[in-house]
């Protein structure tokens, strides 16, 4: 036999060992993915919470018309920085973070199959913060052209102020993380996974991590060589940008959404998988068509490199790449719909605990159809044509992230607490979070919806005193507070649980994946022993020696 | 209805069609999210776990029929919905062909440029247009990317520096339809506003007639010190007036500006008083506004005022 070369080398330098109680020297210098994942989610709690407060800023300026809490200047700093705080330091890290804590659980590892660049990402994560926020200390403030930086307001001769660089320079910082656990997620899936572990039978978070991985190291390098484009136009003088002196502002565009429309699928598809994770368990039921279900999350992330100009459909391109890019962007909506109909099938027959991870997911499945909806709506150019740029767009794209990423997150979070931690999260301030939420972020968006269609653009720092405008905008200033109270109420419940929380145990919600077989929280490496994978849900068949998943499957 | 203002009053042909097929998407919508919510109800009220029932449900792992027809329904919807796309958007944006622009809308940091290419008129923040017909609007820019939204009327286009656009507009019926700036275009975003007039034919020409007067320049006493001021204070740096030395076109045309609604691009209503306050602070009423405080005394502002309001 000859000697195969093996894809992960050995580690030549010996991985730093991991000694326990060595107090925060052992987490900074770490590289074991639970350490470096739980900090990845301690970090987005910490920039979701400044994230957070940036909004509020934002709704309570907005509670009025003509109101006078902030300056324009500010305003359009609190936009800016929420946005891509929001997407770039909480979504990302938090999906991210999930992922290096679990895939190598999910499919029996030892550790991801490059630690030491797991750690480097994690730390180019905190970097690209630290580098953002400097912005606000310097001279007039951070970046305020927006998260998508249209050239050339974000061009030297209309912004002269020092924030776009460090806004480009943070978010430089943050791709090469992104593209480096990218490729991490996909050698760690394709090449680590335990005997029996086939990728017909890889739990359905993994394959939606797999996906976004491909994602994040194909899309990536579009934004980050137009980053490098635009630090030239700043610093150097180029003028890639630039129409005056012979650049292209409509070039930009192309760059910024042609990683821009995927990057709504990294934040989308590993909530998704999320999603596949916990309505089966909480319905006791194995997930509905799982090659549908994986298959169309490949379809999707096939189909969203070929959509980005529905952003664009106001810039002119002419009705033939309008009607493509309509055409396309409707798709979409096929494999997306097929997913939340085997959602929904997987609950039908089952006995359904509705504990709080189970709430988030069923609340998930409606506020995201909500905002697939109005997706596939504003994918027909002309509807587009009527709401783009307007507070219809806010809500449309809230309900994808806040009510479909985010609701996702806190599922995840009260269902993965007592394995992170070894300690339950408090049902009933988890049932408190819940309602607030539901509350708070329909009473946020779903009134924006109407706004937008009245005719209130995006991205101003003050409205007119016209009908019905001011207190629509005082509701949703409203709801915005509740949803902040929800977020305290949320903390809370980590701080508490983490205290006093009950015992977990190895596998309290009785579920079948293989993180489940290890101790709560798992031991430095991982595994004592783990149990054979025959199918799909190995704990299951453990369980239910009779009746498993794959009767005919090989014992090995 | 109305007074809601955008897609609730549809007032050109086109918006009709916008509107029409926004409503219909609505509605499949609507149907879609509510039979999501009957089942998941449903769901939740038949399949709860019932209290002390730890034996397992049927482990039912999925069925290829149902996969198929549940790929099959979105995708016919999707057809539906691009036909209606493909037959709106060729009533919407129909080509433009040789036509030459009855008007040209130039965007500017952070008010508009109207110029009727016709008739040589020069006007800034309001679009008069005759009721009824059909008018094709170029759209540019001169600085960072704007958009020209009147919601009631039109689509939304962006006016783009090097690559200018063209809608359709017209306007059913008379009356003023407000507007914005619908992209994101610096600090006053907000207060780059749009007024469009829609007249007669009759009071179209008339107003047309009116802004190509070249206005006598006054000579003598508060409205002669005016004009000395105007032309010694920088104002002519950036402003035009027509029959003087003023023709700078980095500001609005002032030459008929006191036949406008508003000052600012729509912050405050024209009067002699609100010009005298604005010209007094202009940083005041539109923070970062590229008009500078030009530090004008009590009396010079009142100069200024009285020359801005005699031009006739």
């Amino acid at each position: 036999m000859s000697t195969k070369i093996p894809l992960v080398p050995e580690n030549i330098k010996p991985l730093p060992a991991l000694k326990e109680n060595e107090g925060m020297l052992s987490w900074v210098a770490s590289v074991d993915h639970k350490q470096i994942g739980i900090m990845y989610l301690l970090a987005s709690m910490v920039f979701f919470v400044i994230g957070g407060i940036e909004a509020l800023v934002i709704r309570i300026q907005l509670a009025q018309p003509e109101f006078d809490f902030i300056s324009p200047e500010v305003y359009n700093q609190m936009f800016t920085m929420h946005g891509t705080t929001m997407i770039f330091f909480v979504v990302m890290p938090f999906l991210i973070g999930v992922g290096v804590y679990l895939v190598p659980l999910m499919i029996g590892a030892r550790d991801m199959a490059f630690p030491r660049l797991n750690a480097l990402s994690f730390w180019l994560v905190i970097f690209g913060g630290i580098l953002l926020y400097y912005s606000f200390f310097t001279q007039s403030g951070a970046s305020e052209v927006g998260w998508f930086a249209y050239a050339p307001l974000s061009e030297k001769p209309f912004s002269l102020n020092k924030g776009p660089t460090y806004w480009v320079l943070g978010l430089l910082a943050v791709g090469i993380s992104s593209v480096a656990s990218g490729l991490n997620n996909i050698v760690t899936i394709l090449t680590m996974r335990i005997k029996g572990m086939t990728i017909r039978r890889l739990p359905l978070f993994v394959w939606m991590i797999l996906v976004t991985s491909f994602l994040l190291v194909f899309v990536i390098p579009v934004i980050a060589s137009a980053f490098a484009m635009m630090l030239l136009d700043r610093l150097l003088g180029a003028t890639f940008f630039t129409p005056a002196h012979g650049g292209s502002a409509i070039l930009w565009q192309h760059f910024f959404w042609g990683f821009g429309h995927p990057e709504v699928y990294i934040l989308i598809l590993p909530a998704f998988g999320i999603i596949s994770e916990v309505i089966p368990v909480f319905s006791r039921k194995p997930i509905f068509g799982y090659e549908f279900v994986a298959g169309s999350t490949v379809a999707i992330g096939l189909l969203s490199v070929g959509v980005w100009a529905h952003h664009m459909f106001a810039v002119g391109l002419g009705n033939v790449a309008n009607l493509y890019f309509s055409l396309a962007s409707m798709l979409i909506a096929i494999p997306t719909g097929v997913k939340v109909l085997n959602w929904v099938a997987t609950m039908w027959g089952g006995k359904i605990y509705f504990a709080t991870p189970m709430l988030f997911a069923v609340a998930f499945i409606i506020e995201f159809v909500m905002g697939g909806l109005t997706g596939v709506a504003i994918a027909s150019a002309p509807i587009d044509w009527v709401v783009t740029d307007s507070y219809f767009i806010v809500a449309h794209f809230h309900y994808v992230l806040y009510g479909g990423s985010l609701f996702a997150i806190f599922a995840g979070v009260y269902y993965w607490f007592p394995k992170f931690t070894g300690r339950m999260m408090s049902e009933t301030l988890g049932k408190w979070h819940f309602w607030l939420t539901i509350v708070g972020f329909n009473m946020t968006f779903f009134i924006q919806h109407f706004l937008g269609v009245m005719g209130m653009p995006r991205r101003t720092y003050t409205y007119q005193d016209f009908p019905y405008w001011g207190s629509m905008n005082l509701v949703s200033t409203i709801g915005a507070l509740i949803l902040a109270l929800s977020i305290l109420v949320f903390i809370w419940n980590i701080f508490v649980s983490l205290r006093s929380g009950k015992e977990a145990g190895n596998n309290p919600w009785h579920a079948w994946t293989l993180e489940w077989a290890t101790s709560s929280p798992p031991a430095v490496h991982n595994f004592d022993l783990v149990p054979p994978v025959r199918g799909r849900r190995p704990l299951w068949d453990l369980e239910h020696p009779d009746t498993p998943d794959e009767p005919n499957a090989k014992v090995v | 209805m109305e007074n809601l203002g955008g897609i609730f009053n549809p007032s050109s042909p086109e918006m009709e069609a916008m509107a029409g097929l926004t409503y219909y998407i609505i509605g499949i919508s609507v149907v879609i999210l509510g039979i999501i919510v009957v089942a998941v109800t449903y769901i939740i009220i038949r399949y709860r776990k019932q209290h002390g029932d730890n034996s397992e449900p049927f482990q039912n792992f999925g069925d290829l029929r149902l996969e198929i027809v549940w790929t099959l329904i979105p995708i016919a919807i999707v057809a539906v919905l691009f036909q209606l796309t493909c037959s709106t958007m060729r009533a919407v944006d129909p080509p433009i062909g040789d036509h030459e622009p009855d008007i040209v809308v130039t965007g500017h940091q952070w008010w508009w440029e109207i110029y009727y290419p016709k008739s040589g008129v020069i006007t800034a923040n309001e679009v008069h247009v005759p009721v009824g017909k059909n008018l094709l609007l170029r759209i540019e820019s001169i600085d960072v990317i704007h958009d020209f939204w009147v919601p009631e009327l039109a689509r939304k286009i962006d006016a783009i520096p090097g690559h200018p656009n063209h809608i359709w507009l017209s306007a059913s019926e008379a009356g003023v339809y407000l507007g914005a700036c619908a992209e994101f275009c610096g600090t006053q975003h907000a207060n780059m506003r749009i007024r469009l007039i829609a007249q007669t034919e009759e009071e179209f020409n008339e107003w047309q007639k009116q802004e190509l007067v070249i206005p006598q320049t006054p000579r003598a006493g508060l409205t002669g010190k005016g004009a000395q001021l105007f032309q010694t204070k920088a104002c002519m740096n950036c402003h035009t007036i027509l029959g003087t030395p003023a023709a700078a076109r980095i500001g609005p045309n002032l030459t008929h500006l006191n036949k406008r609604q508003t000052i600012g691009a729509g912050v405050l209503t024209n009067s002699p008083e609100n010009l005298a306050k604005w010209l007094a602070d202009p940083q005041k009423y539109k923070q970062g506004s590229l008009m500078p405080n030009m530090k004008l005394t009590e009396s010079e502002v009142k100069a200024i005022v009285a020359y801005l309001e005699a031009l006739k």
